[in-house]
């Protein structure tokens, strides 16, 4: 028996899924989550095998939860329309239902993922994310674990981004938050006119910015609001000059 | 290209008298000057009916090659030369008729520069008639271009903006018929006439198109029972409208992406129960609607900012009454409400 969670915030759609999923007995629904947030606790109560996951939902979108967890399960993306998003599937051949679709899809679908089990072959889902940064849902806001808690900070909040190891430090006004993400991945997802790499291992909020002054030979230091100083390389400055017109 | 003046008829006449007036004058004078009737005439009509040619090949000209700037040089050469054509070939030609005639010979020779100047200056006159004949039309014409541009622009722009259906939306209501269809086929029949109506309602009706508060609150309503039996429980609306306000007249399809936008912060973005209220009141000249929803100011503020995606629906509203204070938004505690004032004082039937 293989554990299968289905997060969707439409009872219908549910429902469909479920009815589709009767003609595969090995399959077993312990839960039904009605967003992200019930999603993400249910995955983390129930280890399932597989997950059926639709991406518009409340409060945080089936991406926003997916990169909250640490060892995401295999997910079949069920999605009425998303450009983005089907974009990203076909190019990480992750397997994804467009609404309304058909038993004999959904067949098709698990017919794949039984495959994949079977060759345990490395789940795509990371990488599915990585790519799919780009959309214009996921660059407005940042969704960070806090403890048990999940919290959504908007980007414009974001003071400036700290390399820490195998995280990155977001350091707000109230204080800081951790994600599990790679520089590289923050500096493709914000939008270029208001975060600046201004350094190997920082990414700063433009808008925060009150003056750069030089510091050491070389080297510069941009002052933001809250007088932290956040170190600025040669290479950064010039990015940073261009993004402000001087 | 422009229409010749002489297309016209006012302008052909008066054309037409200028030509006689100058023929009649030159032969009087001619005559004045101890020349026989004859003589005269015949003068008149090779001066004139040469002349009456090069301002023919003047406007003919103008209309292909208009001058601009610094090229009304060249064309008042142009005339130059014309006249010195015109000039000498009427020496020639009435000299071939009446040379021997020794003292209208005399006369031809010493009124050639008189004849010359007056030549070039009618010439120079009907030049710039012309120019700024030819000039006028192609601003008119501009204009014209100019302003179909702007129509066709204007048009396009609320179309884009009315036919904003969210694909979205459409996708997902198929897949609750579908759904539907295994268990509970009623349902589904009744949700395919709704989505069907309502999908006509948007195909079929123009921006132009003015209708009753009350035709539009009935179109609101498939909209929103279509949601109801996507999200089963979770959506409840009210309709709080005045009497009064039924019968008056909005544009088709402004108060729906209104509605659409309450839906999509209220219900999309939210766990709980949601209920939309929607409120019509007449004040003043305007119809004054209201549309409140909850929301979630931890997730909608920093997807969308403050503007709450209404900007699209500001531009109509710009677009078809010039005006960008008909619709205010206040965001208080959870509640969200969009104020929409619909001015009265169109004519429309």
């Amino acid at each position: 028996m293989s554990k299968v969670i289905i997060i969707d915030d439409e009872p219908l759609a549910r429902s469909m899924t479920k009815e589709f999923l009767q003609k595969h007995p090995s399959l077993d629904v312990i839960e039904e989550c009605n967003d992200g947030f019930e999603g993400l606790k249910a995955i983390q109560t129930h280890q399932p095998d597989l997950i059926f996951l639709d991406i518009q939902m409340p409060k945080i979108n089936g991406f926003e939860m997916l990169e909250l967890l640490d060892n995401p399960p295999s997910v079949i993306f069920t999605t009425a329309f998303d450009e983005y998003a089907i974009k990203a599937f076909e190019t990480h051949a992750i397997d994804y239902l467009l609404k309304p679709f058909t038993q004999e899809r959904f067949d098709q679908a698990i017919a794949k993922w039984n495959e994949q089990q079977a060759n345990s072959n490395p789940s795509q889902t990371q990488e599915l994310l990585e790519s799919i940064a780009q959309s214009p849902a996921q660059n407005q806001r940042i969704v960070v674990k806090n403890g048990s808690k999940i919290k959504i900070i908007p980007v414009h909040d974001v003071h400036y981004l700290e390399a820490a190891d195998d995280y990155v430090k977001i350091h707000t006004a109230e204080g800081y938050f951790l994600k599990n993400k790679t520089m590289t991945w923050f500096e493709n997802t914000l939008d270029k006119q208001h975060f600046v790499r201004s350094h190997r291992s920082y990414i700063v909020n433009v808008q925060q910015i009150t003056r750069i002054d030089p510091y050491e030979k070389d080297n510069h230091v941009a002052i933001l609001r809250s007088q932290v100083h956040v170190p600025v390389s040669r290479n950064g400055y010039s990015k940073l000059k261009n993004v402000l017109g001087i | 290209m422009q229409p010749s003046p002489l297309s016209i008829n006012k302008f052909r006449i008066f054309f037409i008298l200028c030509t006689l007036g100058i023929l009649t004058d030159n032969i009087i004078v001619i005559h004045y000057l101890n020349q026989p009737w004859e003589i005269a005439i015949v003068d008149g009509l090779v001066s004139v009916g040469l002349l009456t040619l090069a301002g023919l090949l003047i406007i003919h000209t103008l209309r292909f090659y208009l001058p601009t700037g610094k090229q009304y040089i060249n064309i008042f050469s142009k005339c130059l030369i014309l006249a010195v054509i015109w000039v000498l070939l009427i020496k020639v030609i009435l000299h071939f008729f009446y040379g021997q005639n020794a003292a209208y010979s005399k006369l031809l020779y010493e009124s050639l520069p008189v004849r010359f100047s007056i030549g070039f200056l009618l010439l120079g006159c009907f030049t710039m008639i012309g120019i700024l004949w030819f000039s006028q039309q192609e601003q008119k014409e501009s204009e014209t271009r100019k302003q179909d541009a702007e129509k066709l622009a204007k048009e396009a722009e609320l179309f884009k903006l009315r036919q904003q259906l969210q694909p979205h939306f459409l996708f997902n209501s198929l897949n609750s018929i579908n759904a539907l269809i295994g268990t509970r086929p009623e349902e589904a029949r009744r949700m395919v006439q709704q989505l069907s109506e309502f999908l006509r309602g948007t195909i079929k009706k123009e921006d132009t198109d003015w209708i009753s508060l009350k035709e539009e609150l009935q179109y609101l309503e498939l909209y929103l029972n279509i949601e109801k039996v996507r999200f089963g429980n979770r959506l409840s609306t009210a309709f709080q409208i005045d009497k009064e306000s039924t019968e008056l007249k909005i544009p088709a399809l402004l108060l729906q992406p209104i509605v659409e936008n309450a839906i999509k912060f209220g219900l999309y973005d939210t766990t709980g129960q949601t209920e939309i209220i929607l409120s019509a009141k007449k004040e003043g000249g305007h119809l004054l609607i209201a549309v409140t929803n909850p929301f979630d100011p931890a997730t909608a503020s920093p997807i969308h900012g403050t503007g709450f995606g209404l900007k699209s629906i500001q531009r109509r509203l710009y677009l078809l009454f010039g005006r960008k204070d008909l619709l205010t938004s206040t965001a208080k505690d959870n509640t969200f409400t969009s104020i929409i004032k619909i001015p009265q004082t169109q004519n429309h039937e």
